[in-house]
């Protein structure tokens, strides 16, 4: 049971950005994966999800053992596969509770089970409002949230933040098996971390999830700790360790590993 | 354009035509125009002279009037066709079992009430909802609200009729003003005594024997000085008309602190033409706001007016359209200023899909005398294929240097972005372009009672699904 990423190479625009990317994500461990700027970690984490930019040359990617390559970004999402994003984008129009609720729906089998509305119901297709309303509720609480939140529009004038804590609640109630975190600690203050990061640590007990925890800081990794740290530059994974490794990594700086693999060579 | 004419007249000769040939019609008059047939109506409907002799005088004028030259092609259009005036028996109706398949079809993917569905099919000239309609009935009597249908109005209260019809929309206004002129039947007269607050919308399907969704509907509402009323016209789900030529007319009259609204959502079967004028006069510190969304019909031309009369009026013009694969609409909003101080909002909504077309045009009159009136007229279209076709003409005429207009124009397409957000969370492509769709309506869909909100979405995932018959 694991999120399997075999010497994964994937260009954009004609443009080499992973080089051969390996990585073994099994169920209720937690890996981070630390680079610098510019280095593919969000090339990795959309690639992942299905952006359709993202061009794959060479390996494979699985979950669970089931390849996701010819899998569209919403059947990757109901296979269990969830992508907290560094940017999420706007949708204008659309409260960010009617959106919960259509994905939760989705994501859960309600959306298979009756393409077309019933005789006479419209949302047929839709959880039971009460039902959703709860669970909404519950998780608004677990990530201190404002339940007036709901009423705006998804992510449209939301602070940098809000995005990232709204991306959570999205993980929360889709109950993905295996999640990436692509800088979610970014924009967070540090009680909005230490809170958003309670609630991940809570959400992957409850799951058993499987975390994949992108980041350039090891802020986070205060909150949430990793069983396997991995250095990334360049659109490879050059290092590999336990949490040590994110400390020595802060301490030197990716100067420091850039000269250590100048040595190695 | 000719895809858009062949595929109308394809239809038209289907199962919708042999439908329509096993009905039978206490009265029908014969195919085609002419004196005898304007006789013929008025005289069916017992109509007193005066007004047998408006539609002798706007027959004439249809008959000299050039067709339009712009916005539709109407080459394939020949008034010979048509029928101009049915009324179904009462005691044979059509039968539930006559209804086309593809029209029962979409009800039931709408899921709507069999009632209802037999009333929008025309299997019944009524709803069940006759209990209802009675005690709301009773209620608007006693605050002196008429609220008939237009036959009615003319045979009790001719003198409000006389002194009304045609004062906004001149016969001459346009060929198809003419036209009905000649040839109404059906719609709605509302008159709203001075300072009466209407709580609940009006709506024409209440009305018992509701032949307003007809043809040639001729609509009059009168919100005398500081009243208020919300009319809707039309719903949500499919009509399926007989005959393809509908052409109406709706004259609206806001005395001075009154305020009005008129809704109205059209969703007529693709074979039909969908020719409307509406227009209201504004008096002093009166408000008006038309709401329109147009989702049907094969070709529309369709242009909500108001005209700010006296000094402070405002008008509000709310409009989008849906047009699916053909589908060509040309549409608009006139804010005509005639006072000073007068203020217009107009915004518009358009999707494209497929090889569907929107025009819209926005025309901004600005008097000499209206002095610091504004107007904001903004566009916006959104395409949701590589054929779509979506244009913008304004027409702005300005005579007054103090006045304030402003033009914004948008034309977008769903971002791929967009759309993988939504599909990363399980949503599938369908269903996350009528989320992205659903967004882009927000603005006029808040405007609407909840039900046909809840309708207007539903039907617009349809329409994505290409399957709205
Ligand atoms: N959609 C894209 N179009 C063009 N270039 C891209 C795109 N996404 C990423 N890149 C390029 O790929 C490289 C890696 O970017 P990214 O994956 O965002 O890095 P990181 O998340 O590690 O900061 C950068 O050089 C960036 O400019
Ligand atoms: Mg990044």
């Amino acid at each position: 049971m694991a999120l399997e990423i075999r010497d994964l190479h994937v260009a954009v625009d004609g443009k080499e950005i992973l080089k051969g990317v390996s990585l073994n994500v099994e169920r209720g461990s937690t890996h981070a994966l630390m680079g610098p700027n510019g280095s593919g970690k969000s090339t990795l984490s959309y690639t992942l999800m299905g952006h359709p930019k993202y061009l794959i040359t060479q390996g494979d990617a699985l979950i669970d053992g089931v390849s996701l390559l010819e899998m569209t970004p919403d059947q990757r999402a109901r296979a269990g596969l969830f992508l907290a994003m560094q940017y999420p984008v706007a949708i204008s129009g659309v409260s960010l509770y009617s959106f919960l609720h259509a994905a939760t729906s989705a994501v859960r089998g309600f959306g298979d089970r009756s393409a077309r509305p019933a005789r006479g119901r419209f949302n047929a297709h839709l959880m039971p409002m009460r039902e959703f309303r709860k669970e909404v509720n519950g998780k608004l609480d677990l990530l201190e949230m404002d339940p007036v939140f709901l009423r705006r529009y998804l992510n449209e004038g939301f602070s940098g933040g809000e995005k990232k804590r709204a991306e959570i609640l999205q993980m929360a109630l889709l109950k993905p098996k295996f999640s990436v975190l692509d800088e979610t600690d970014s924009g967070l203050d540090i009680d909005a971390l230490r809170i958003v990061s309670k609630g991940i640590n809570a959400l992957q007990d409850e799951l058993n999830m499987g975390l994949l925890v992108i980041t350039h800081y090891q802020r986070i990794l205060n909150y949430i700790h990793p069983d396997v740290v991995h250095i990334f530059v360049d659109g490879r994974v050059v290092k590999t360790g336990d949490a040590k490794l994110a400390e020595i990594l802060e301490e030197q700086g990716y100067e420091w590993v850039r000269q250590e693999l100048a040595l190695g060579d | 354009m000719s895809v858009n004419q062949d595929k109308l007249r394809d239809i038209k000769e289907q199962d919708r035509y042999d439908f329509r040939t096993e009905i039978d019609y206490v009265h029908r008059s014969r195919r085609g125009i002419g004196v005898d047939v304007v006789h013929e109506i008025s005289a069916l409907k017992g109509e007193p002279q005066w007004m047998l002799d408006f539609r002798l005088k706007a027959l004439d004028i249809f008959l000299e009037m050039p067709m339009p030259e712009w916005g539709v092609d109407l080459g394939a259009l020949d008034f010979e066709e048509f029928y101009y005036f049915m009324r179904a028996t009462d005691t044979k109706k059509r039968t539930w079992e006559e209804v086309p398949d593809a029209i029962k079809d979409t009800f039931d993917k709408l899921g709507i009430p069999e009632a209802e569905r037999k009333y929008l099919a025309g299997v019944e000239t009524q709803m069940d909802s006759e209990a209802v309609y009675s005690s709301l009935k009773e209620e608007w009597e006693s605050q002196g609200i008429l609220f008939v249908d237009m036959d009615t109005a003319v045979r009790e209260h001719p003198e409000l009729v006389q002194a009304h019809i045609s004062t906004v929309v001149p016969i001459r206004d346009n060929k198809f003003a003419a036209l009905n002129s000649a040839f109404w039947s059906g719609g709605s007269f509302v008159y709203v005594p001075k300072g009466v607050n209407v709580e609940i919308p009006l709506q024409a399907y209440f009305r018992i024997n509701a032949q307003s969704l007809g043809q040639f509907e001729r609509t009059i509402i009168i919100a005398d000085e500081g009243s208020n009323v919300h009319y809707i016209e039309g719903c949500t789900a499919p009509q399926y008309a007989e005959a393809a030529l509908h052409t109406g007319v709706i004259e609206i009259f806001v005395r001075k602190g009154a305020h009005a609204r008129y809704t109205t959502i059209q969703n007529w079967s693709r074979n039909v033409y969908n020719l409307v004028t509406q227009r209201a006069v504004v008096d002093e510190d009166g408000l008006m706001e038309w709401v329109d969304g147009n989702l049907g019909s094969g070709v529309t031309m369709k242009y909500p007016a108001v005209i700010l009369k006296g000094a402070r009026a405002r008008g509000m013009i709310l409009s989008i359209a849906f047009a699916g694969d053909d589908q060509h609409y040309d549409a608009g909003a006139k804010a005509i200023h005639l006072a000073p101080d007068t203020n217009s909002i107009i915004t518009s909504k358009s999707i494209s899909k497929g090889n569907g077309r929107s025009g819209f045009r926005g025309l901004v009159h600005v008097a000499r005398g209206a002095e610091r009136a504004q107007s904001k007229v903004v566009c916006d279209a959104l395409l949701l294929d590589p054929e779509s076709r979506s244009d913008t003409y304004p027409y702005i005429d300005v005579s007054e240097d103090n006045s304030k207009i402003e033009h914004e124009a948008t034309v977008s397409k769903i971002s791929e972005d967009q759309l993988f957000y939504l599909m990363s969370r399980g949503l599938t492509e369908e269903q996350a372009s009528a989320i992205i769709i659903n967004g882009f309506l927000e603005p006029f869909v808040k405007e609407l009672p909840m039900e046909y909100a809840v309708e207007l979405n539903r039907l617009i995932q349809l329409q994505m699904e290409g399957s709205v018959g």
